[in-house]
C-alpha cells in the first residue's frame, strides 16, 4: 500500500509540475488541483497508514488501534481552503481570457 | 482570567465580524460602510495598543503566561493558542497603522472602484493579525490562506487589464507556495508529531539523527513558501508587478504583507533552530546569500524602473532583502536594528504607494517613460523646455505638499538623516560593526564588510532614483496643471510619515523596546514556558498555584 501510495503522490506531483509550467492558463489550473491532490495525500499519509483503523477513541481500545486524527482533520482543511482558492483561480482565469482574448499566461501570445 | 485577557482574540474578531456584516450592506451605501470600515480599523488600533502596552510590561514569567489565550480552552498543545508577546504585539500595531491611513484614502474615491471593498479590506486585517497571533503552524496556514484570498480580490479591485494579469501570476504563484506549505507543515508534523511551535521548539531537540534529515528537509520547504511571500530572490519575480498594479490604498497595506514571511522566518528560525538545539543555525546562511541577492536585485531594479510604482515595487525588495541579511547574521544587535527598520521601511513604502497615485495623477504615464528614455539617449528637444520655463511663478500648494513628502519618502527610503531610515540603518550598521560594543577594536570579518557595503549601496541607489524622479516630476512639469487632491488623500500620507518622524524623535524608547523585543525572541524557554504553563479557566486545583 506505502508502495502505491506513493507512486500515486509521484505520478501525480510529476504531471502537475509539468503543467504548471505549461503556457496556457487552463493546463496551470489543472496541474495545480493535480498538485493539490498530490499534496493532500501527503498530508493524510503523514499520520502513517492503516486500513480499517477508527480515529474517534472508544474505552478499552488501546491506543495502537487508532489511526492518527489530526492529518485527517488538516486534509479536510486543506481540501476546503484549496477549493476556494482554485475556484476564485479560475475566475481570475476567465476575466483574463475575456479581457486579452488568449488563454496565455502572459496574456499575449508568444510568437507575436 | 478576566475580560481584558479576551482582548488577545479581538484583534481576529472585530475585523471577521464587521467584514461579515459589511457584505449585508448594499454597495450603493458606501459612505455607511466606509464608516462601519473605518471604526473598525480604529477599534483594532486601539487593541493594538492596548496589547502593545500589556506586552511592554511583560517581565517574568507570570506576565507571558497571561498573553497566551487559549482557543477554545484547550490546554496547549492540544488545542490551538493565540500568543501576544513583544514581537506580534509590535506586528499588530504597524499592521493598524498602515490599515487606518490605507482606509482613509481608500474612502478618496478608490472605494468605488468595485465591490466588497471594505468586507476583503477587513478580511485582510483578520488574516494578517492572526499570522501574527497564532501559535500553531497550521493555524499559521489557514490564516496565512485568509489573508492570500483576501488580497487576492483586493488586488483585483479596481479591475483592468494590467491588475488581472498581475493578479493571474500573483494567485498561481502564491497557490503554489500554499501547496510547499502544507508539505513542510505536514512533513514537520509527520517528525515530531506536533504543530503547536512552543511544542515543536521542545520536541525538535529529541529527534533522532535518522528523523534529522526529514525535519530539516520539512522545514526547508516551509521555508521557501514564506520566503515567496517575503520576496527573497529569486522566488520574487511576481512582487514589483503585483504590487505595482494594485491600487494605491492596496499596496499601501500589501507593504505589511511581504513582512508577514520576514516576521514568521524570525519566529521559527530563532524559536525551532535557536541556540543550544542540534539543528541549531539551519538555513541561516542561506537567508544571508539570499538577503544580499535581493538586495542586490532591487537594488538594480529601482535604478532601473521608469515608473514611480515600479521603483516603490523594488523598493519593498530591497527592504525585505536587508531583513533576511540581518535574520541571516543572527546577532541580537543586528536584529533589534532590523526591526527598527521593519517598521520605519514598512511606513514609508506604504506612504510612498499612495503618494505615487497623487503625483501621478498630474502627468500621464507614458511622458514618464519617455522623459527617463530621454535622459539616457540625450534631449533632442532641449530648446523647447528653455522656452517655456522662463517665468518664475510660484509653486501651488499642492505641489509644494507633494514635493515635501516625496522628498520625506526619498530621504526615508535612502536612509539619509535625520528621519528613521538613518537612524535604522545606523543601529543595524554599527551592530554590524562593533558587534562587541564599546571601544573593542576586534576586527571585523570580510564578509560584513561586504554587507555593509550592499546595504549604503542600496540607499545610494534609491537616492538616485529618487532624485531622477523628483527633478523630473516637480522640476520640469510646470506647464501641467497641478493634480487635483483632496484633503483626505494627503492626510494619510502625511499621517504616516509623521509616524516615521515620531519613530526619530522617539528613537531610544522604541530602541529599547526593540532591544527587550530581541531579547524574549532569543530566550527561547521563556516562550515555551509561556504557552505550555497556560491555564485553563476553570480547571480544578490550578487557581491556586503561586
Amino acid at each position: 500500500m506505502e508502495l502505491i501510495l506513493s507512486l500515486g503522490i509521484g505520478i501525480m506531483t510529476g504531471s502537475g509540475v509539468w503543467l504548471i509550467l505549461r503556457p496556457r492558463t487552463y493546463q496551470v489550473i489543472i496541474g495545480l488541483s493535480l498538485l493539490s491532490y498530490a499534496v493532500n495525500l501527503f498530508i493524510f499519509g503523514v499520520g502513517g497508514l492503516k486500513v480499517n483503523a477508527p480515529a474517534i477513541l472508544t474505552d478499552g481500545v488501546p491506543v495502537s488501534a487508532y489511526t492518527d486524527p489530526v492529518p485527517q482533520a488538516l486534509v479536510l482543511t486543506a481540501i476546503v481552503i484549496g477549493f476556494a482558492t482554485t475556484a476564485l483561480f479560475l475566475v481570475v482565469l476567465l476575466a483574463s481570457r475575456g479581457l486579452t482574448g488568449t488563454d496565455h499566461v502572459d496574456g499575449r501570445e508568444q510568437s507575436q | 482570567m478576566n475580560l481584558a485577557h479576551h482582548l488577545i482574540v479581538a484583534p481576529i474578531l472585530i475585523p471577521l465580524v464587521t467584514g461579515a456584516a459589511l457584505l449585508l450592506f448594499d454597495e450603493r451605501q458606501r459612505t455607511l460602510k466606509a464608516m462601519i470600515g473605518l471604526a473598525s480599523s480604529l477599534l483594532i488600533f486601539a487593541v493594538a495598543v492596548a496589547l502593545f502596552r500589556f506586552a511592554d510590561r511583560i517581565d517574568g514569567p507570570e506576565a507571558a503566561r497571561q498573553g497566551v489565550y487559549l482557543l477554545g480552552n484547550w490546554a496547549a498543545p492540544f488545542g490551538i493558542v493565540l500568543v501576544v508577546d513583544r514581537l506580534s504585539a509590535l506586528m499588530l500595531v504597524l499592521t493598524a497603522t498602515l490599515a487606518v491611513p490605507a482606509l482613509i484614502f481608500a474612502m478618496a474615491r478608490w472605494h468605488t472602484a468595485g465591490a466588497h471593498f471594505h468586507s476583503l479590506f477587513q478580511f485582510l486585517l483578520m488574516g494578517l493579525n492572526g499570522a501574527f497571533l497564532t501559535g500553531d503552524l497550521f493555524n499559521l496556514f489557514v490564516f496565512f490562506e485568509v489573508m492570500l484570498a483576501a488580497s487576492y480580490g483586493l488586488l483585483l479591485h479596481g479591475s483592468g487589464l494590467q491588475r488581472v494579469k498581475a493578479g493571474l501570476h500573483y494567485i498561481a504563484v502564491n497557490l503554489a507556495a500554499a501547496l510547499l506549505f502544507l508539505i513542510g507543515v505536514s512533513l514537520i508534523y509527520g517528525v515530531t508529531g506536533t504543530l503547536n511551535m512552543a511544542d515543536l521548539a521542545e520536541r525538535v531537540a529529541t529527534v533522532g539523527a535518522e528523523q534529522r534529515m526529514l525535519l530539516e528537509a520539512g522545514a526547508g520547504i516551509l521555508g521557501v513558501a514564506f520566503l515567496i511571500k517575503a520576496g527573497m530572490w529569486p522566488l520574487n519575480f511576481w512582487l514589483p508587478p503585483a504590487y505595482t498594479a494594485a491600487s494605491a490604498p492596496v499596496a499601501g497595506i500589501f507593504a505589511i504583507m511581504s513582512k508577514v514571511g520576514i516576521y514568521v522566518i524570525l519566529r521559527l528560525t530563532l524559536l525551532v533552530f535557536g541556540e543550544g538545539t542540534p539543528s541549531s543555525g539551519f538555513g541561516l546562511h542561506i537567508l544571508l546569500i539570499g538577503g544580499l541577492a535581493t538586495i542586490t536585485f532591487g537594488a538594480i531594479g529601482v535604478l532601473a524602473s521608469q515608473a514611480l510604482g515600479r521603483l516603490a515595487g523594488f523598493s519593498v525588495l530591497v527592504s525585505s532583502g536587508t531583513m533576511l541579511t540581518a535574520i541571516g547574521m543572527s546577532s541580537g544587535g543586528i536584529t533589534t536594528g532590523a526591526l527598527f527598520y521593519l517598521v520605519s521601511s514598512t511606513l514609508t513604502i506604504s506612504a510612498f504607494f499612495m503618494l505615487i497615485e497623487l503625483v501621478e495623477r498630474g502627468q500621464d504615464a507614458g511622458a514618464s517613460v519617455l522623459a527617463v528614455t530621454m535622459e539616457a539617449y540625450g534631449d533632442a528637444d532641449a530648446d523647447d523646455e528653455e522656452e517655456e520655463g522662463g517665468g518664475g511663478f510660484a509653486m501651488p500648494g499642492t505641489m509644494a505638499m507633494l514635493g515635501i513628502c516625496f522628498a520625506a519618502c526619498g530621504i526615508l527610503l535612502a536612509g539619509l538623516p535625520p528621519l528613521s531610515g538613518f537612524v535604522a540603518k545606523f543601529a543595524m550598521l554599527s551592530a554590524m560593526l562593533n558587534p562587541a560594543g564599546g571601544d573593542s577594536a576586534a576586527p571585523v570579518p570580510a564578509y560584513i564588510w561586504f554587507v555593509v557595503f550592499l546595504i549604503i549601496l542600496s540607499g545610494l541607489s534609491a537616492l538616485i532614483a529618487m532624485t531622477r524622479t523628483g527633478i523630473r516630476t516637480f522640476w520640469a512639469s510646470m506647464e501641467g496643471t497641478a493634480p487635483r487632491v483632496l484633503v483626505i488623500e494627503m492626510a494619510p500620507v502625511l499621517l504616516l510619515l509623521f509616524a516615521t518622524m515620531l519613530l526619530t524623535v522617539q528613537a531610544g524608547p522604541v530602541m529599547r523596546y526593540m532591544d527587550a523585543t530581541t531579547e524574549a525572541l532569543g530566550a527561547t524557554h521563556h516562550y515555551v514556558d509561556a504557552v505550555t504553563g497556560a491555564r485553563r479557566v476553570g480547571a480544578p486545583g490550578q487557581e491556586v498555584q503561586p
